[in-house]
């Protein structure tokens, strides 16, 4: 930058604008501009999860099995695969849930995830509670409030029977601002 | 040695920084603040490049994957020389790093170092701790274990109760729609490059600002803060009565680093590393998730809060302390140092120490949680069925079946829950019990649903037999004085 320094004229050149001086705000602007350019991508990248999240790709119908895995009058644990789901997940994208059968097609698929802070409840035949480990949340069989905690009851995922399968629309960690009968399911939910 | 000068001189001749590191090695200190008093912030630096060091040294190693991580941690422990060592440094190196800055918070706090001018040195510190405490939660999560995987979903859920946004901030913090590939590579980024770089930033900030504005002076009752004089009595001080920091006042702090590193090595070598414990397998649901040791008030507040009361605190607290601790040398920067004038700052520390304390305390066994095995895991205790009849040994059958044990305690065992029932009936009388197991209420839930008649009937006559020998159960007043004498409340257990 040692180059050409020639300032010939400055004493009375207050209010104008020298060149190298208007040189230097177009190169901030350039580099701003091109910070912009490069920051836009950069934050769509960011936010991927929830533009993701935005077009529906977390949701999708799941078979969790045949009917006759699940007795009538009985809860029990299911597993399903998550729908979203990578080769280096390992065992995290297997996600179990209750599943209480009432009577015929009649369901109630429980979240794993206590409504408290997400830790797995566990499922007490006997007595007909689920009870949570972390902070004592207790719920009733049918996933209503029963004491601890919680502020709410289980969340549940909307069910289909479709040729003798139970499938359930799934996809997402279920939490108070996530839960998985949130959205509106893609078509014919009934959950 | 001359031409160890000559190369000395050949690399000063460029860098030209020679006197800047010899200011800052002989900057003076006032006498008495070469004290043990003020050997915590040179410790957590100290702990912190062994932190650094140990952090790399596993990273040749770690794979932060989700399927992977937890297999590549088994390796380290079993498998590479040494590796559970260092797994255990790093560990309780983390422990101690917690420990060291809240220490020297405090010391700073009761010193009154964070008074004029040195107010920006405390704020930065209050990032520093921040940065730590992120640093110690991200550490949990690369142990990529159950409590890991867990300890994610509380964070998932503590997020999601923020206002409107709470569902996009869940996606964010997880990467994705679940605890997965995404999230652990998310956490590994923030533990070793973004969290360890701000790091690295604010301590060097921080350093600066002690070498700039000079170590704190002792306080002395009475020798009080102004804006407009204190710079020109520092100064006077330090140079009166001060002394150079090398090498008069350092050995203390080197004496005290070497015992720290030498503490953590021998935690390391006597308790081992830190897990990792089951896999990060949700569908293994018989665990009990546990955070680490210094967020396990938190977890005490998060089961005593009231329901209605935990959103609002969750979301607003950290806001008021974080601003408050930011705001503290504006609030009183000027004034007296010594905490022997500051009955209410002693107080304060005192009272949130005991507090922290006790909530870490309650956590180690946490009386909030259901005992998930209380029901086959503890018997009712013999003496309780001794001389009973058969209806009343039904009862305590019900009792263990339907999982009463998981919340109450009988004989010193089973949940604590729910009150302990060695003498429930001194307080409630049969239609109180009926009416308790029936309807629940309190935190009890209600068994009318799945209990029948008879099994009500059974349970309540043996809760009625829980008494004392020398106490008699309690009973319907009401119904004493309108009843004939035999027809008393059924049959009363003790004889």
């Amino acid at each position: 930058m040692s180059v050409a320094t020639g300032p010939a004229e400055k004493p009375e050149s207050k209010p104008q604008l020298s060149r190298r001086d208007l040189f230097a705000k177009i190169g901030l602007v350039l580099n701003g501009a091109a910070v912009l350019l490069l920051a836009t991508p950069v934050v769509g990248y960011l936010l991927s999860p929830i533009l993701r999240a935005e077009r529906g790709q977390y949701k999708r119908w799941i078979t969790l099995g045949e009917l006759d895995e699940f007795p009538e009058g009985q809860t029990r644990l299911a597993k399903f695969r998550s729908p979203i789901s990578n080769a280096w997940d390992g065992e995290t994208d297997n996600i179990p849930c209750w599943v209480r059968r009432l009577d015929g097609e009649k369901f109630q698929v429980f979240a794993i995830n206590c409504a408290h802070l997400g830790c797995p409840v566990r499922w007490f035949p006997q007595s007909g509670l689920f009870m949570c480990p972390c902070h004592g949340g207790v719920y009733y069989q049918d996933g209503s409030r029963a004491s601890g905690p919680p502020e709410r009851g289980l969340f549940e995922y909307p069910y289909k029977v479709e040729g003798g399968h139970l499938m359930i629309e799934a996809g997402q960690l279920p939490t108070l601002s996530t839960s998985a009968s949130l959205r509106k399911g893609s078509g014919g939910c009934q959950g | 040695m001359s031409r160890l000068k000559q190369i000395g001189d050949w690399f000063e001749q460029r860098l030209q920084i020679a006197g800047v590191v010899r200011e800052a090695v002989i900057h003076p200190v006032p006498r008495k603040s070469a004290s043990w008093w003020y050997v915590f912030g040179s410790a957590a630096l100290t702990i912190f490049i062994l932190q650094v060091v140990t952090g790399i040294l596993l990273a040749l190693i770690y794979v932060p994957s989700a399927g992977e991580a937890w297999n590549s941690l088994q390796y380290l422990n079993h498998d590479v020389t040494l590796g559970w060592l260092l797994r255990a440094v790093h560990g309780w190196g983390s422990n101690f790093m917690v420990a060291v800055v809240l220490i020297h918070m405090c010391q700073v706090f009761l010193l009154g170092a964070y008074k004029f001018p040195r107010e920006l040195t405390w704020i930065v510190g209050v990032f520093l701790l921040l940065l730590t405490l992120g640093m110690a939660f991200t550490g949990q999560i690369m142990r990529f274990d159950q409590d890991a995987y867990w300890g994610l979903g509380i964070g998932a859920s503590i997020t999601s109760r923020v206002p409107v946004i709470g569902g996009y901030l869940v996606h964010l913090l997880l990467g994705g729609p679940i605890i997965a590939g995404d999230t652990l590579s998310h956490f590994f980024a923030l533990h070793v490059f973004i969290i360890p770089g701000l790091l690295i930033g604010f301590v060097s900030l921080h350093l600066l600002l002690v070498l700039k504005l000079g170590i704190n002076e002792w306080p002395m009752p009475g020798r009080v803060v102004r804006r407009s004089t204190y710079l020109k009595e520092y100064s006077e001080l330090t140079h009166k009565d001060g002394m150079p920091f090398v090498p008069d006042a350092v050995w203390k702090d080197m004496f005290f680093s070497a015992a720290i590193i030498v503490s953590v090595l021998a935690c390391a070598a006597y308790f081992g590393p830190y897990g990792p414990s089951g896999t990060p397998d949700p569908t293994i649901v018989q665990t009990i998730p546990k955070p680490d040791f210094f967020f396990l008030w938190l977890y005490a507040l998060l089961a005593l809060l009231p329901p209605s009361m935990e959103t609002p605190i969750l979301l607003i607290a950290p806001v008021i302390v974080i601003g408050f601790l930011i705001l503290l040398p504006f609030l009183s920067g000027e004034g007296e140092k010594s905490w022997r004038r500051r009955p209410i700052a002693v107080v304060a520390l005192l009272l949130i120490a005991v507090s922290l304390g006790t909530f870490t305390k309650l956590a180690t066994y946490s009386p909030w949680s259901p005992i998930m095995y209380g029901w086959s895991g503890d018997p009712v205790p013999v003496k309780y069925l001794n001389g009973r009849s058969p209806l009343e040994r039904q009862g305590a059958l019900v009792f263990q079946v339907k999982q009463c044990r998981n919340c109450h305690e009988l004989g010193g065992s089973g949940g604590k829950r729910g009150p302990e029932l060695d003498s429930v009936a001194t307080t409630l009388t049969h239609d109180q019990l009926v009416r308790q197991v029936i309807q629940g209420g309190g935190n009890m839930p209600a068994y009318g649903k799945n209990l029948n008649p008879a099994e009500v009937t059974a349970l309540v006559s043996f809760l009625e037999t829980l008494h004392p020998p020398n106490q008699p159960p309690a009973r319907d007043a009401s119904q004493a004085a309108v009843a004939p004498p035999q027809n008393n409340p059924p049959a009363a257990g003790n004889r």
